[in-house]
C-alpha cells in the first residue's frame, strides 16, 4: 500500500513539472466556461445542466490527454524497466497511476465550482443536483482515465495512445445519441453501454447504484485490459 | 550458494533469445556476461531481475524461486538497465528519495543512505539538477545509485559503461570494483578488457547459449592454439630470413610484416606462428644468434580474451 502512495505522489507531481498540465487545465476551463456562460443568461435558469451536459464530450478529449503519457512515455524511455524491477507489482502500479490521473481530473474540475457559486448568487441553485453532477464527473473522469491508461499501455507513442483513448471515450459518450442507427436487438445493450446516459442520470441528482456500477465496470474492464497487455510484455 | 539458473529459456514469438542457460553464481563473485550483440545477455539479466518471465526454466536466489518469490528477490537485487532510463523530469535528489520510498527505506535512514550512494557514485555536484539535463556519465551514475540505494546483496548491471568516454569508463569501473568487495555482481559488457580487468569469472554467451564459463585467469590461460611471436631484424634480407626461420623446429609459418615507411634502415619484421609446446623461443633465439643479423625486437603476443571471444562466438 505504501508503494502505491509513493508512486501516486511521483506521478501526480510529474504532471505539474511540465507545462502540459497547465495547458490542459487552461483549455478545459476556457472551453467549459465559454460554452456554459454564453447561453446561460439567454436561458434564464439557475442550473448547471448546460455545464454537466457538455462535460462528457469535453472530458472524452481532455482525459486522454492527461493519461496518454502514463505508460507510453515509460515504455518509450525504458523507465518502465526500472519501475517494474522495484519491489512492486503491476496491480500497484496501475492503481497508483489511475489514482494520479483521477486526482488530476479532480484538480481540473475544482475551479468550476466557481460556476456553481456564481449561479447560486444570481438564482436559486439546486445544490443536491450540483453535488450529484460533480460526483458523476469524478466517476466519469476516473472511468475515462482507466480507458486512457489502457490505451497508453498499448503503445510507446503518446499520440497514438491519445487518439485511441479519445476515440473510445467519445464513442462511449455518444452511444446513446446514436441508438437510432442501431438495430433493435443491440439497442438495449448499446444504451446500457453509453457513458453519456449514465452520466446524465447522476447529473440530474439521481444517484442510482446501476450508474455507479457502470462507471466502476468501465474502469475495471479497462484496467484489466491494461493489466493483460502489460503482462504480455513480460 | 547464491544464484542458481536452471535451463533458462526465453522465446520472443518464434525467436529463441535464451536457450537453456544454466549457471551457478556464488556469493561475492563478480561475474562478467560477455557476448556479441543479440546473444541474449540483456534478456538473461531481465529474467533475473523479474522484468521478463522465462518461457521455461527457473532461477533461484538463496533458494527462492523467481516464479514464487519475485518480490523478495527484487528486494535483494539492485538493477541498472542499459542506458539507465531514469525519469528525466525529476531532480536527482528527488529521484533517489522516490526510489528509497518505494524500496521501503524508512525516512530516518534515507538521509544516510542517499548521502552514502551519492558519495560512492560522485553525485554531489548534481543532486539538485533535473536528470534530463545531466551528461550521459552522470545519468549512468544516477542509475548506479538507484541500483545501490538499498544496499542490495546482488547488483545486476547491463552494460554499465556503454557509451561513456574513457574517463567515465574508468570511474564507473572503480565504483563497480569498490562495490564488488562486499556484493555479488553480475554485469554484461562487450568490452573485453573490462571483463578481464574487473571479473572473477567470465561467462560467454552466444546465440542464447553459454559457450564458456570459467575463472578469468583460466579462460585466458586455456586460450591454447598457436601462439604468435614477433621479431625485428637488422641487416637481413626478408626472403632469406623468412626461408631461414621457416626451417626452425616448432615454427609453422613465417609472415613478413610490412616495414615501417618512416624507418629507412631496412629493418625486417617477421611474425612467427608457432606451436605452443614446447616453448619455441630458445630455439628461435639460438637460430638467430648463428647468423649475422642484429636482433632488435623479440616479443610474444598474449592470446587475450579477444581471441577466445572471437573463436567461441564466430564458430557456427
Amino acid at each position: 500500500m505504501a508503494e502505491v502512495w509513493h508512486i501516486f505522489k511521483r506521478e501526480f507531481k510529474a504532471y505539474f513539472v511540465s507545462p502540459v498540465a497547465y495547458i490542459v487545465i487552461t483549455v478545459f476551463l476556457l472551453v467549459t466556461g465559454w460554452f456554459f456562460f454564453s447561453p446561460f443568461f439567454l436561458q434564464g435558469q439557475a442550473t448547471l445542466r448546460a455545464f454537466f451536459g457538455m462535460l462528457p464530450y469535453v472530458l472524452s478529449f481532455v482525459v486522454p490527454a492527461v493519461t496518454m503519457k502514463l505508460f507510453a512515455e515509460e515504455l518509450h524511455s525504458g523507465s518502465y524497466e526500472l519501475l517494474m524491477t522495484l519491489p512492486v507489482n503491476l496491480g500497484q502500479v496501475l492503481a497508483a497511476k489511475l489514482a494520479a490521473a483521477s486526482a488530476f481530473v479532480a484538480i481540473m474540475l475544482a475551479p468550476t465550482v466557481i460556476y456553481a457559486v456564481s449561479v447560486s448568487l444570481v438564482g436559486d441553485l439546486d445544490w443536491g443536483a450540483a453535488a450529484g453532477g460533480y460526483m458523476g464527473a469524478l466517476l466519469l473522469g476516473a472511468a475515462y482515465a482507466a480507458v486512457g491508461l489502457f490505451a497508453s499501455a498499448l503503445t510507446k507513442s503518446q499520440i497514438v495512445a491519445f487518439i485511441i483513448a479519445a476515440a473510445v471515450c467519445f464513442v462511449l459518450t455518444l452511444l446513446d445519441a446514436m441508438l437510432f442507427f442501431l438495430p433493435d436487438t443491440v439497442m438495449g445493450v448499446a444504451g446500457y453501454l453509453s457513458a453519456g446516459a449514465h452520466f446524465d442520470n447522476i447529473a440530474k441528482g439521481v444517484v442510482d447504484s446501476r450508474d455507479i456500477l457502470y462507471f466502476l465496470s468501465v474502469a475495471f474492464v479497462s484496467l484489466y485490459g491494461a493489466y493483460l497487455v502489460l503482462c504480455e510484455k513480460q | 550458494m547464491m544464484i542458481q539458473v536452471n535451463q533458462l529459456t526465453r522465446y520472443y514469438g518464434e525467436l529463441c533469445a535464451v536457450n537453456g542457460i544454466s549457471l551457478k553464481i556464488e556469493k561475492g563473485e563478480i561475474v562478467g556476461l560477455l557476448g556479441p550483440n543479440g546473444a541474449g545477455k540483456t534478456t538473461t539479466l531481465r529474467m533475473l531481475t523479474g522484468f521478463l518471465r522465462p518461457t521455461s526454466g527457473d532461477i533461484t536466489v538463496n533458494g527462492l524461486s523467481i516464479h514464487t518469490h519475485m518480490p523478495a528477490i527484487k528486494r535483494l537485487m539492485g538493477y541498472l538497465p542499459e542506458a539507465a532510463p531514469v525519469y528525466g523530469d525529476m531532480l536527482v535528489y528527488d529521484y533517489l528519495v522516490y526510489v528509497a520510498d518505494v524500496r521501503g527505506i524508512r525516512r530516518e535512514e534515507q538521509g544516510d543512505r542517499i548521502s552514502r550512494v551519492a558519495g560512492m557514485c560522485g553525485l554531489q555536484p548534481v543532486m539538485h539538477q533535473p536528470v534530463a539535463e545531466l551528461s550521459k556519465g552522470f545519468r549512468q551514475r544516477v542509475g548506479l545509485a538507484h541500483a545501490m540505494i538499498h544496499d542490495p546483496e546482488i547488483l545486476v548491471l547491463d552494460e554499465p559503461t556503454s557509451g561513456l568516454d574513457p574517463n567515465q569508463i574508468v570511474e564507473i569501473r572503480d565504483i563497480i570494483r569498490q562495490a564488488g568487495k562486499e556484493k555479488t555482481i553480475i554485469f554484461s559488457t562487450h568490452i573485453l578488457s573490462e571483463a578481464e580487468a574487473t571479473c572473477d569469472r567470465i561467462v560467454i554467451i552466444d546465440k542464447g547459449r553459454i559457450v564458456a564459463d570459467q575463472a578469468t585467469g583460466e579462460l585466458i590461460a586455456e586460450a591454447g592454439g598457436d601462439r604468435s611471436l614477433f621479431v625485428s631484424l637488422a641487416g637481413a634480407d626478408p626472403e632469406t630470413a623468412k626461408a631461414g626461420l621457416a626451417g626452425v623446429k616448432g615454427i609453422r609459418d613465417v609472415q613478413v610484416q610490412p616495414s615501417d615507411p618512416s624507418d629507412p634502415s631496412g629493418v625486417v619484421r617477421l611474425k612467427l606462428i608457432c606451436a605452443p609446446d614446447p616453448d619455441p623461443r630458445r630455439v628461435i633465439y639460438a637460430h638467430i644468434r648463428q647468423t649475422d643479423w642484429d636482433l632488435l625486437e623479440f616479443y610474444g603476443e598474449t592470446r587475450g580474451l579477444e581471441h577466445i571471444f572471437r573463436k567461441l562466438t564466430t564458430e557456427a
